[in-house]
């Protein structure tokens, strides 16, 4: 049985919400059961914005989670927040960038992707996101990079569809650089 | 099979009702369900069906319209999240005394007063028990997935003419803002013929006028009418139950929970049996009339029910008159804009366990 539970968590306009957003549609596409479920409120400005997406074979149950199977996250609060979250054995993937507090637990599975770094690199920030997802993708194998293209081609309105090549190409470049990170035990 | 989609479900409400053949959404923005009329405006129903779109000066305005437009026959509907249903509460009671079919969408959020924009289910007694004034009653679904918003559209629209009845939508911030797959059936083509004998059609030579009101001075006229208001809601009450069993054969204790709250509760039914508990879940879809009769069945098997909800306890009033003394019935949840995760449910449930 496959059952995916996913939080991914940020600042408000790292695109956060289109990430969980294209994630839902990729499963979708290999039908798959779906739900997205976002924060919204006075939070979402300039704050934290966080979205929880599970993906299954089986009919979903509840939307709001406790602890999940892996947690994507991209600043500091998030860390905080939701390094707790993973369940044990779970996986924690985060940008380092603004991270002064760095991981802690022993149990789980800890991945760095530097996209804020990256995107800068590569002059193109607006596919920092994409970058994220490709060191989702690398450490998952239910998911391809074809399906995330085809969650692209339909969550992205037409206008935007010149885009989606340099989106892959970001997933790609995440999918190259993510790299596993050991917390030492003093 | 129909069009797959993945869509809020507010979204999923919107869509529905033009696929209705709706004949016209009157509203007001308010989060957390303003996304109904943002889709409707960008979908251009005008186009589409014909359908009438509009933004409302306020929402007392809004279910005035609707009052309108369904004396003549049409297929109205309102939304509003709490502090506006709140609002609309004069009107609805109108349109129950009026006897007038209209589907009115409540996304709930906390309260009381102007409270918070995340999500509640603290609106189940202004829903279920009146809210405007006087004896009447709604027909109230309570829709637990994305889907459901969809489904629930057409569904109200059918008991709501069915009945000559208001329906209401009583959803909340989770089903309104989540997104997952939904299904839509065909375009539906809009009424076409309004040739009830209580439609406001235009009055032509060869029949007496109609008048569609509330108001009857003459106090005896208006207990008929009450008489005739309670006979249709025991019809309703007998032939309208919904509701949902879920693990519920071998159950020792049986949670009750509707919408969100249902979904979470799915959940804690699974870890509470990973545990070793026998719990089921029952799942009101319609919050009135109530599934009391299913939960007085069951009250002679399980040792008993908790009623969760995302209030201080409205629901658990309606468990208990069901349970009616036979077993324990206790209440779970958290409120004010504050949503119960799977595990604190299990928590509350061991604690139920304890007492």
């Amino acid at each position: 049985m496959m059952n995916e539970e996913i939080i991914i968590a940020g600042f408000g306009g790292q695109g956060v919400l289109s990430m969980g957003k294209i994630l839902a549609y990729s499963g979708m596409m290999q039908n798959l059961e779906v739900s997205w479920m976002p924060s919204y409120g006075p939070e979402m400005r300039g704050g934290t914005a966080n979205v929880t997406v599970i993906l299954s074979n089986e009919r979903i149950s509840s939307p709001i989670l406790n602890l999940y199977d892996t947690a994507i996250v991209l600043n500091q609060q998030s860390l905080d927040k939701f390094e707790r979250k993973v369940k044990p054995g779970g996986v924690l993937i985060y940008d380092t960038n603004g991270i002064t507090k760095h991981p802690q637990r022993t149990d789980i599975k800890i991945f760095q992707v530097e996209a804020a770094a990256e995107a800068a690199r590569i002059n193109n920030l607006r596919v920092f996101n994409m970058i994220v997802l490709g060191a989702y993708l690398k450490l998952n194998n239910y998911l391809k990079i074809e399906h995330i293209v085809e969650g692209l081609e339909k969550s992205l309105p037409k206008r935007y569809h010149h885009t989606i090549q340099a989106n892959a190409d970001a997933l790609k470049i995440g999918m190259d650089i993510v790299k596993p990170y050991t917390v030492l035990v003093s | 099979m129909g069009e797959l989609k993945l869509m809020k479900g507010n979204e999923a409400i919107a869509e529905a009702a033009i696929r209705a053949g709706v004949d016209a959404y009157f509203g007001y923005p308010i989060t957390p369900q303003s996304e109904i009329m943002e889709y409707l405006a960008s979908e251009q129903p005008e186009k589409r069906t014909g359908m009438v779109l509009l933004q409302a000066e306020s929402e007392v305005a809004a279910i005035n319209m609707v009052y309108g437009a369904a004396s003549t026959g049409k297929k109205a509907m309102t939304s509003s999240s709490s502090p506006g249903i709140s609002l609309k509460m004069e009107g609805i009671s109108y349109l129950a005394g009026a006897e007038l079919p209209c589907l009115i969408v409540n996304v709930v959020r906390g309260g009381p007063g102007l409270g918070t924009i995340q999500p509640s289910q603290a609106d189940y007694f202004q829903a279920v028990k009146g809210g405007g004034h006087g004896d009447y009653r709604l027909i109230v679904l309570a829709p637990a997935s994305v889907q459901e918003m969809a489904d629930f559209v057409g569904l109200g629209f059918d008991l709501a003419f069915k009945y000559r009845n208001p329906v209401m939508i009583l959803s909340d911030g989770v089903i309104g803002q989540m997104m997952e797959k939904v299904e839509f059936g065909e375009q539906q083509p809009r009424r076409t013929k309004f040739d009830e004998p209580w439609m406001l059609t235009g009055k032509t030579p060869d029949r007496p006028h109609r008048i569609v009101t509330s108001l009857d001075l003459e106090a005896v006229q208006m207990e008929k009418h009450n008489l005739d208001l309670q006979a249709k809601y025991k019809t309703i009450r007998e032939n309208e139950v919904r509701f949902e069993e879920i693990a519920c054969d071998d159950a020792d204790y049986i949670m009750v929970a509707y919408g969100s709250s249902a979904r979470i509760c799915q959940k804690t039914v699974k870890l509470a049996r990973e545990s070793g508990h026998k719990l089921g879940l029952l799942r009101p879809i319609t919050l009135y009339p109530f599934p009391s009769e299913r939960i007085s069945q069951l009250a002679d098997k399980v040792k008993g029910f908790l009623s969760v909800e995302m209030s201080s306890g409205q629901m658990v009033e309606d468990v208990m008159l069901a349970v009616n003394g036979k077993v324990k019935v206790g209440h779970y949840g958290r409120y004010g804009g504050v949503i119960h995760s799977p595990e604190q449910v299990l928590c509350g449930f061991e604690e139920f366990l304890s007492k």
